[in-house]
């Protein structure tokens, strides 16, 4: 989120599209009833469902599931066709001023530089003309016609209302009242907040139907402003910390990249991270990379990482591909090509596409290690279940150790909620039997493994015999010393350059802010967007004063929000070239003719004066991005693309099947159903239910007593042509498996015309599997196709091809 | 005194085939000193007092649950819960146990001719002139009103508390036919509490009664008193007596 | 927003009742005498419009009240269960309606449970003393071990609320949280609610906050948008904002116009003081008969015609016939 979930309440108009904020988000769905209350703000619904978001909405439109893109570019070209557009804040604080390349273009679906056999761009013509002065060339009064405005208006003209209509089956007339409703918000005084989350992510194209919204928002001057933003909804307690905290397979904590194995020295790594400003006097605060950086290996290594050793640069692991995704790491296991997999806190049979690749790649794994509070369906892969789980254990060789561990409210932490909130929590219980938490048990693993290295040696010890482990119990690492440690301390005193005798920083202190951080080895610090955290004044996260000077909702002294404590991103935004707020209503900071200030921590240097210094201050431009240069893999624009499995073909680019570059693996090509598939011929998606968290929550009797049973949702025509009953049992099949569920035939369904062709759409509640207190059932992934977003493979798990009939239900014996 | 209708009825001829009835297998005379006369064969007499028992272990039992006032009533059943568990399987008792007396009974109890001149002279019985009254037979048309009104009621009881017996029928019926079966139940109940005061207050009042629940049989004085053509037809029955067969066929 | 509920003081000193038997003002099947002076009757408005069928309450009741409902199956809605039970005192109700007049479709879901009638159905029908009883704040409760199991209070209820359990056999249903009231808490579906689509207070905050609601409602088009408090029960203490307010049978079924049932007013009312004054009359007639015309007796002259009849000679009195003269023509 770039707002706090408290600040939606601030906000005119809820966009929830991509999403569904009521029922997957029930708590923080607070604050859309609040703004409701509060401001008499309007709630926009658009989804191939009639939600439970929708049922509290104002305005209810209807879409067929993957075609989000065609959906926004129309909102855009609509504001763009009337004139809604926030005018001073695209020209000072977006890039639509910027010239291009003259080698950019696109065509055909495609943008320039596509190669077909390696399925990527060569996207060097994909940015801005540089001028002779080293900056990029702008022409403020955008005639230009290679500006990046000029080129966004001819890219979105092409989605009209009737073209939006054709792909996304959105009746015209509903679409024009979405667009009106939305463009209103153009307006200095209006804000509208996107909502969004796994129905925007989990597309081939997930990350461009994110940019889609972005970009209006950014059109309408929404973002840095209260009651706007782009607002993804984490779906777990502590997802966005697990991406702060770099749990991928290319990040280190605080969003810094693991090196590839073309940088082979740190030398090289550093030389493509200079992040030079674009335009002048701009912060670019990229530039400090190296001190984050410094700073994390010396939390790593401690004193074995030296100015000499360049850091312990090289006992960074090096990657030789993108990434090792989830995808690719069972495609790898599948290939026999994994022997070991640790799963920590993860269901990957229920939560990973194509459940029969899944189970056929667990099944080559020689050793499976599962850390978790519950028992999963991961863990017993093996064991036999009838229909639900076919194994036959006598033809599986892989050894499963399970170690039960604490769950979190058995044990002590923070969790970061999706407005950045890094929340301190306390154990409400103790762990049942020999559950430990996840670091004790990952230390006794650690420990074990230093000692054999210790004894034994090996082909490369030394990242893990020189590793920093200075916990109280080596054994069990707290969590107070654990976020200490990621808020970073000072390793030697530093001297102030003016006055040698002044102590700027005193060894063994925690460091108060990212700001303090050296590249000289003098820091350390595990997260550098934490630092702040867990200071000499405590442990902020712990905070709980909830007082909100003027109910701005920013909560100031609630916790702790990364980066600085900050609640919303880019709220220099908030105000206009002046410094003065754009809405004096909601001000949020405001230029004091010295420095900034307000009720938000600024996210701009406090002094720096508001022509030099442009509110994006992590882009080299120093102003945001309509035209996002070769920073994604898909293109600088979003363009619509069907889904792998659609049930039309793609009307823009009729030769395009899926994402022109996501990558497929050539196994789960051939099992993918044809585009309009008469063999497939029902448009299918998956999603949650507010009764359920994932595939946990059906261990637990009350959430089973409150949905009990696995169950797909259609509409009443389709059940009709179908002689399906409500209550009934259907089987629902795709190129990848077939499930069984019971049919929940629903108004809240229908039939969607796309370019002439009649669309069904079949919903399917992943929630369900062979263990827990809930009826036995079949997961979504045993459908889904195994093929994830261009940019980072999150999975296609939004849209795909079944087919259904009625049934008599799952044989019982 | 003016003629009745039910004069024809003294001739000796034998009576219309509707009276046949009259008779029920086991009445016998037996002549002597006193006439003692088998009014209810022993396993009449112990269905009707285990009909007589469940019916008023469901008076009071039902008047527990019908007002407040009586509640105390269900510690003779061992509390409310017991009260509410039990009630109704007295009734299925009492109807099972009834059921074999209306079948005992039925034929005894048609309407007959002299039922209308009966009832017309139902306020010189009250009176203490029960000589006014017409001869009738085993039961007076008094004794057959209490027989078919309770027969009725019990009917109705029966079915309106399998609506109300909430433990095994709830799901039949809804909620609004709960509440009328409630309404008709707890009328009937009274309806029949009130015939039942009146059988019983009868049997009191008419000295002599009560032996023929408890040991069988009345006095010839008592039959010619009440049931005249009842023991007419005993006594004029071929081979009259203890050891008399009933009809037969070849008679 | 409405200001929560604040937690309460964990000193144990604080924790003091705030209503007892002592404020009782309603006892089922008996007669008691209220308070000279009524607490201050609270209420939980249920803000349709607001609720987004989570059923955070439903869990948090289970939950809070220790209940143990079974797992059902899926019957083609997202009720669940499909009905109340004796272990499920609230239940989302959740209703697909195309409303005739925008052809658009709306998703009604209503939280169901007692009501907490000012004038209780369920305790008029009781008939065991003190099984149901009303506390001078509006709570209705019924206290379990007075309860008999007979379920009249099903047949009083004008909103099918309670349910009699087949373990233990006696009725059960929302209680409104008397205990947490009690100690000055909000109900446990209250707290649980994460939209303040649940609110609770005194019934004239409640009242306020609904107009407030209402307002909201009809600037968003609903001009039938109203508050269901049904004057039928003399009020409720749980009351819903409806976006149709006009036509609340649309929500799952709500009465239009809920009232205790005639039926059960007869029964309860002239049903029982006639019935008692019937069978009392029938015992007080045989009694004054009796003494009036005191016992039919069989005579001796009875008897000798009885002998004389079956052909033994009559002893003792003088054969008679006058009886029997006089009968024959």
């Amino acid at each position: 989120m770039t707002n706090a979930w408290t600040d939606i309440k601030n906000t005119d108009l809820v966009v929830i599209m991509g999403g569904n904020a009521a029922e997957a988000h029930p708590c923080g769905f607070k604050w859309v009833t609040e703004a409701k209350a509060n401001r008499g703000a309007k709630l926009i619904v658009v989804d191939p469902r009639y939600t439970r978001s929708a049922s509290v909405s104002d305005y209810y439109a209807p879409i067929r599931q993957g075609s989000d893109i065609a959906f926004l570019m129309g909102v855009i070209n609509y504001c763009i066709q009337n004139d809604k557009v926030q005018w001073d804040y695209v020209k000072a604080f977006t890039n639509a001023a910027y010239v291009v390349k003259d080698g950019f273009a696109y065509k055909d679906g495609l943008f320039t530089g596509y190669d077909e056999t390696k399925r990527d761009y060569d996207r060097s013509s994909w940015d801005y003309v540089i001028g002779e002065d080293g900056y990029a060339v702008v022409d403020d009064t955008l005639q230009n016609p290679r500006c990046v405005w000029n080129l966004l208006k001819e890219h979105v003209s092409v989605y009209t209302p009737e073209m939006v209509n054709r792909i996304c089956g959105t009746p015209k007339d509903k679409f024009l009242k979405v667009c009106e409703m939305v463009a209103e918000c153009s307006s200095k005084t209006k804000t509208m907040t996107s909502m969004y989350a796994l129905g925007w992510t989990q597309h081939s194209k997930g990350a461009q139907n994110i940019r889609g919204m972005a970009m209006l928002q950014l059109i309408l001057g929404n973002i840095g402003v209260r009651g706007g933003g782009m607002n993804a909804l984490r779906g777990h307690s502590n997802i966005q910390g697990l991406t702060d905290l770099g749990l991928m397979s290319n990040l280190i904590p605080g969003y810094l990249n693991i090196p590839t194995e073309k940088e082979k020295d740190f030398a090289t790594y550093m030389s493509t991270r200079g992040f030079k400003p674009l335009r002048p006097n701009q912060m670019s605060y990229w530039q400090n990379y190296k001190k984050f950086f410094v700073s994390f290996q010396k939390a790593m290594w401690g004193k074995a990482a030296t100015l000499e050793n360049d850091w312990s640069y090289s006992w960074l692991p090096k990657l030789d591909v993108p990434s090792y995704d989830i995808l690719r790491a069972f495609e790898m296991m599948k290939n026999g090509q994994m022997n070991l997999y640790f799963c920590q806190g993860f269901n990957p049979l229920q939560a990973v596409p194509n459940k029969a690749k899944l189970a056929e790649a667990l099944g080559k794994l020689k050793l499976l290690v599962i850390m978790d509070p519950l028992e999963t369906e991961t863990a017993r892969f093996w064991e036999n279940h009838g229909v639900y789980n076919p194994a036959d254990p006598s033809a599986i060789k892989t050894e499963v150790l399970q170690l039960p561990t604490t769950c979190f409210a058995e044990d002590e932490g923070s969790l970061v909620n999706s407005g950045r909130w890094l929340q301190w929590h306390w154990p409400g219980g103790s762990p049942p039997g020999e559950a430990k938490t996840d670091s004790a048990i990952m230390a006794g693993v650690f420990l074990r493994l230093r000692d054999l290295y210790a004894k034994e040696g090996g082909a490369f010890p030394d990242p893990i015999v020189n590793l920093d482990w200075r916990y109280a119990d080596p054994k069990e690492p707290k969590a107070e010393e654990l976020a200490k440690e990621m808020n970073g301390y000072v390793i030697s005193d530093v001297m102030d350059p003016a006055d040698p005798t002044k102590k700027v920083l005193e060894a063994g202190k925690q460091l108060a802010s990212f700001g303090l951080l050296r590249d000289d080895g003098t820091t350390a610090s595990g997260c550098w967007i934490f630092t702040g955290c867990f200071t000499e004044a405590g442990n902020m996260m712990a905070r709980r004063d909830n007082s909100d000077p003027d109910d701005t909702g920013m909560y100031l002294k609630w916790s702790f929000a990364w980066p600085a404590n900050r609640r919303i991103l880019y709220n220099r935004a908030s105000c206009d070239i002046d410094g003065k707020p754009w809405d004096p209503s909601r001000k949020l900071i405001e230029w004091d003719g010295a420095k900034w200030a307000g009720y938000d921590v600024p996210d701009i240097a406090p002094t720096a004066k508001p022509h030099d210094v442009g509110p994006f201050i992590m882009n080299p431009e120093g102003v945001s991005r309509l035209f996002t240069r070769g920073m994604m893999r898909d293109g600088p624009f979003p363009a619509h693309y069907e889904p792998f499995e659609s049930p039309v073909v793609n009307v823009v680019a009729p030769k395009i099947k899926g994402n022109p570059v996501a990558r497929v693996f050539k196994d789960d090509l051939s099992q993918f159903a044809e585009t309009a598939s008469p063999e497939f011929p029902y448009a299918a998606t998956s999603y949650r239910l507010t009764e359920h968290f994932h595939y946990w929550t059906k261990n637990n009797h009350v959430n089973a007593v409150l949905q009990p049973e696995s169950f797909v949702e259609l509409s009443e025509e389709l059940a009709k042509e179908k002689s399906i009953t409500n209550g009934g049992w259907v089987r629902v099949w795709s190129k990848r498996g077939s499930l069984y569920a019971k049919a929940m035939v629903t108004k809240r369904i229908r039939p969607l015309t796309c370019d002439g062709k009649t669309i069904h759409v079949v919903g399917i509640p992943i929630h369900w599997g062979f263990i827990g207190a809930a009826r036995k059932g079949f997961p979504a992934n045993v459908l889904t196709p195994f093929v994830g977003d261009a940019n980072i493979e999150t999975p296609e798990f939004k849209a795909f091809l079944v087919n259904l009939e009625a049934s008599s239900g799952p044989a019982t014996s | 005194m003016t003629g009745t209708p039910s004069d024809e009825r003294h001739s000796t001829v034998p009576p219309p085939a509707s009276e046949k009835y009259d008779v029920e297998a086991g009445d016998a005379v037996h002549p002597g000193r006193p006439v003692t006369v088998d009014r209810y064969s022993g396993p009449a007499r112990f269905n009707h007092w285990i009909t007589a028992a469940s019916l008023v272990l469901l008076a009071l039992s039902g008047m527990a649950l019908f007002t407040p006032k009586l509640f105390f009533l269900t510690a003779l059943f061992g509390g409310g819960q017991w009260t509410r568990a039990i009630h109704p399987w007295i009734g299925v008792v009492l109807f099972f146990s009834f059921l074999g007396l209306f079948f005992r009974f039925w034929r005894a109890n048609l309407p007959a001719r002299e039922d209308v001149d009966w009832v017309a002279h139902s306020g010189d019985l009250l009176a203490g002139h029960e000589e006014k009254m017409p001869e009738v037979g085993k039961y007076n048309a008094g004794q057959k009103l209490v027989f078919w009104s309770m027969s009725g009621l019990i009917a109705v009881l029966i079915t309106s508390g399998i609506v109300m017996w909430d433990q095994y029928f709830y799901p039949f019926t809804t909620i609004e036919q709960k509440r009328i079966a409630i309404l008709v139940h707890s009328i009937a109940a009274v309806l029949a509490i009130c015939v039942w005061i009146v059988h019983v207050y009868a049997a009191i009042w008419v000295r002599g009664t009560f032996s023929a629940m408890t040991r069988g049989h009345v006095t010839g004085g008592w039959a010619w008193r009440h049931h005249r053509k009842w023991l007419r037809e005993l006594v004029a029955r071929p081979g009259n007596g203890r050891n008399a067969p009933p009809h037969s066929p070849a008679e | 927003m409405f200001p929560p509920i604040p937690n309460p003081s964990v000193d144990p000193a604080a924790a003091k009742a705030r209503f007892s038997d002592a404020d009782l003002i309603r006892r089922s099947a008996s007669e008691i005498t209220p308070p000279a002076q009524r607490l201050t009757e609270v209420a939980k408005l249920i803000d349709v419009t607001k609720c987004i069928g989570c059923k955070a309450c439903q869990s948090a009741c289970l939950e809070w009240n220790n209940l143990h409902e079974e797992i059902g199956i899926s019957d083609g809605t997202y009720t669940n269960p499909p009905d109340l039970t004796e272990n499920s005192f609230t239940l989302m109700r959740f209703t697909e309606w195309v409303n005739p007049e925008t052809e658009n479709l709306e998703w009604l879901i209503r939280k169901d449970g007692c009501m907490h009638c000012e004038d209780p159905g369920c305790l008029k029908a009781c008939p065991s003393p003190g099984a149901i009883v009303q506390y001078s704040n509006g709570i209705v409760d019924f206290i379990h071990e007075n309860c008999i199991g007979c379920g009249y209070c099903i047949k009083g209820c004008p909103f099918n609320i309670p349910r009699v359990s087949k373990a233990d056999h006696r009725a059960y249903k929302c209680t409104l949280c008397s205990d947490r009231i009690a100690v000055g808490q909000g109900p446990a579906c209250q707290k649980a609610c994460p939209t303040q689509a649940i609110v609770f207070g005194t019934k004239e905050e409640m009242k306020g906050w609904a107009d407030f609601r209402i307002k909201d409602l009809k600037s968003r088009g609903y001009a039938n948008a109203g508050l269901y408090d049904p004057p039928g029960v003399s009020g409720t203490h749980v009351m819903y904002v409806l976006h149709h307010a006009d036509k609340p049978s649309i929500y799952a079924g709500l009465p239009d116009h809920p009232r205790i049932s005639p039926i059960v007013e007869t029964w309860k009312g002239v049903t029982k003081y006639v019935g008692l004054a019937a069978m009392g009359f029938a015992v007080a007639a045989g009694f004054i008969h009796h003494l009036i015309a005191g016992p039919n007796r069989v005579s001796p002259e009875d008897e000798a015609n009885a002998e004389r009849l079956t052909g033994v000679a009559p002893s003792g009195s003088t054969p008679s016939d006058g009886h029997e003269a006089g009968r024959t023509t």
